[in-house]
């Protein structure tokens, strides 16, 4: 279980986050939603310790992450970036097995390329793909090898940076049908930032809307459409007049 | 004028915060060397990319520094009839100064602005951020291997340019000054000094350290985008030229007047 209390982040004069608190249950995936700017990779980078609140406490099974040991807590975590974030310079099974080839969950090298190809073919992608470099793959195959590297040690827990971010609405719906079915078969806890919709009715079980930097609000994705709150029906229905303004 | 001060004062307050900044990264980085675990993979990648494959650039810089400085000599030295000092002149002249400091230069030119631009756009692109979430220290995967690596081949590099330029020399002074090929070669050989080599690679080293600091600092703390990553790459260059001459001077001071 994931518990932000009271997060507050501010860069200079902008406070991004203004005392966010937030539960993730194990096991549930939670989407965050919110327009551009309001803080939602912040939040995701503060749990991770990539960067450092101003304020607030996260728990993570009821430890405090700040004093928990740095490379057994990212060793429960796998991580699906915006833009990928593959490592230009080496081959994809490399990407994928990265976390496998070093460190306390480090394999041989074989058991670590088989791994990779294994975690290619789960999330659609044939062998031949292994040995070619990132800059080699179109933006849905990176975006697909870097599922595969979040999920390849087998991680408790799972975040997604925007999944969806620069796909066709084809390759989109590959992308949030694998999201979902990963979540499902490797019963992780999951928390996806994004404000396609149709990821949220996708990955969600709950959600969350972030707006001026608390948590306007929260509940099973189920109820988002009848939330009766102004904030949440003016986002998920795109409308440009609202409680919300269409230029911040 | 208050306002003028206080300029001034924040300027001065700023390169203060910088100068700290610059050094806490490099005992961060000195620091890991004691840490395991060592990269051997990135720092052998990083022994081609920064040693053999600037061994061309330095080469052909040395060779003609040597020739020039071979003509610049018997010139300036016939004005008082002492043309006879072109070969040790040339030896000592590239072991001790130009040897390090122009290979440091185009090094410098070549490397710090690799290092910044490739660093920097892993930076922008998330990559930085990814390794941390894949348990892997930055300073220690990127860093490290490059410090070591460019501290470690400089003095190399520093040492088969001080070859070259010497050759440079001997080649402009035997066909173009009619020097005696056996008299140039013993004269370079009798006046130089083990301590001048060694002068020069231990600058070498320094010079080495100073470049790959300065393109890991700067590539780490690249701003946004294609324009903060060429304003990284920039100040890498700017800021590892500088630091070379001024290391060099002190070094001087430190191998030569003391």
């Amino acid at each position: 279980m994931i518990e932000l209390h009271g997060l507050h982040k501010s860069f200079d004069q902008n406070h991004v986050l203004a005392g966010v608190d937030l539960s993730i249950e194990r096991g549930k995936s939670m989407v965050i939603i919110g327009g551009s700017g309001t803080g939602k990779s912040v939040l995701l980078k503060s749990i991770l310790g990539l960067i450092t609140p101003d304020r607030g406490q996260i728990l993570v099974d009821g430890q405090d992450v700040t004093q928990a040991d740095r490379d057994a807590f990212l060793a429960r975590f796998g991580m699906l970036f915006q833009g990928g974030a593959l490592f230009d310079s080496l081959p994809v099974w490399q990407n994928i097995a990265f976390r496998l080839m070093r460190g306390s969950l480090k394999r041989p090298k074989d058991e670590a390329r088989d791994t990779a190809i294994e975690k290619l073919r789960r999330v659609g992608l044939k062998a031949d793909v292994a040995d070619r470099f990132p800059a080699e793959l179109s933006g849905g195959m990176q975006k697909r090898v870097s599922l595969a590297r979040a999920i390849a040690a087998e991680p408790e827990i799972i975040f997604f940076d925007e999944p969806t971010t620069g796909l066709d609405p084809i390759m989109s719906g590959v992308i949030n049908d694998l999201i979902r079915e990963i979540v499902v078969d490797m019963g992780a806890t999951a928390m996806t930032i994004t404000h396609d919709m149709t990821s949220v009715r996708t990955i969600a079980d709950d959600i969350a809307m972030l707006h001026a930097g608390r948590i306007q609000w929260t509940g099973p994705v189920g109820d988002m459409d009848q939330s009766g709150d102004p904030y949440i029906d003016q986002f998920i229905n795109g409308r440009a007049s609202g409680p919300i303004e269409a230029i911040r | 004028m208050t306002g003028t001060l206080g300029a001034v004062g924040s300027a001065v307050l700023a390169m203060l915060a910088s100068i700290g900044r610059v050094v806490i990264f490099a005992a961060n980085t000195v620091k890991h060397l004691a840490l395991p675990p060592l990269y051997p993979r990135e720092f052998f990648q990083a022994l081609v990319q920064i040693g053999w494959l600037s061994l061309p650039v330095v080469g052909l810089t040395a060779f003609f520094t040597g020739g020039a400085l071979a003509l610049q000599i018997y010139a300036g030295g016939a004005r008082f009839s002492a043309e006879a000092v072109v070969p040790s002149i040339v030896a000592i002249g590239m072991v001790r100064e130009l040897g390090p400091v122009l290979g440091g230069l185009m090094v410098a030119a070549r490397v710090a602005s690799s290092i910044a631009a490739e660093i920097g756009t892993m930076k922008v692109t998330e990559q930085i951020d990814a390794l941390v979430t894949l348990s892997t220290d930055p300073m220690k995967y990127l860093t490290l291997p490059r410090v070591l690596a460019a501290t470690m081949s400089l003095p190399i590099l520093v040492a088969v340019g001080d070859a070259i330029g010497i050759f440079g020399g001997f080649l402009v002074g035997v066909n173009r000054l009619d020097f005696n090929a056996a008299a140039y070669l013993k004269n370079t050989v009798d006046f130089l000094e083990t301590a001048d080599v060694v002068s020069g690679m231990v600058k070498g080293a320094v010079f080495g350290f100073i470049v790959a600091l300065m393109g890991c600092y700067h590539g780490m703390n690249s701003g946004r985008g294609a324009q903060g990553v060429g304003r990284a790459t920039k100040s890498a260059v700017v800021a590892a030229s500088v630091l070379i001459l001024a290391a060099n001077y002190i070094l001087t001071e430190v191998f030569f007047t003391s």
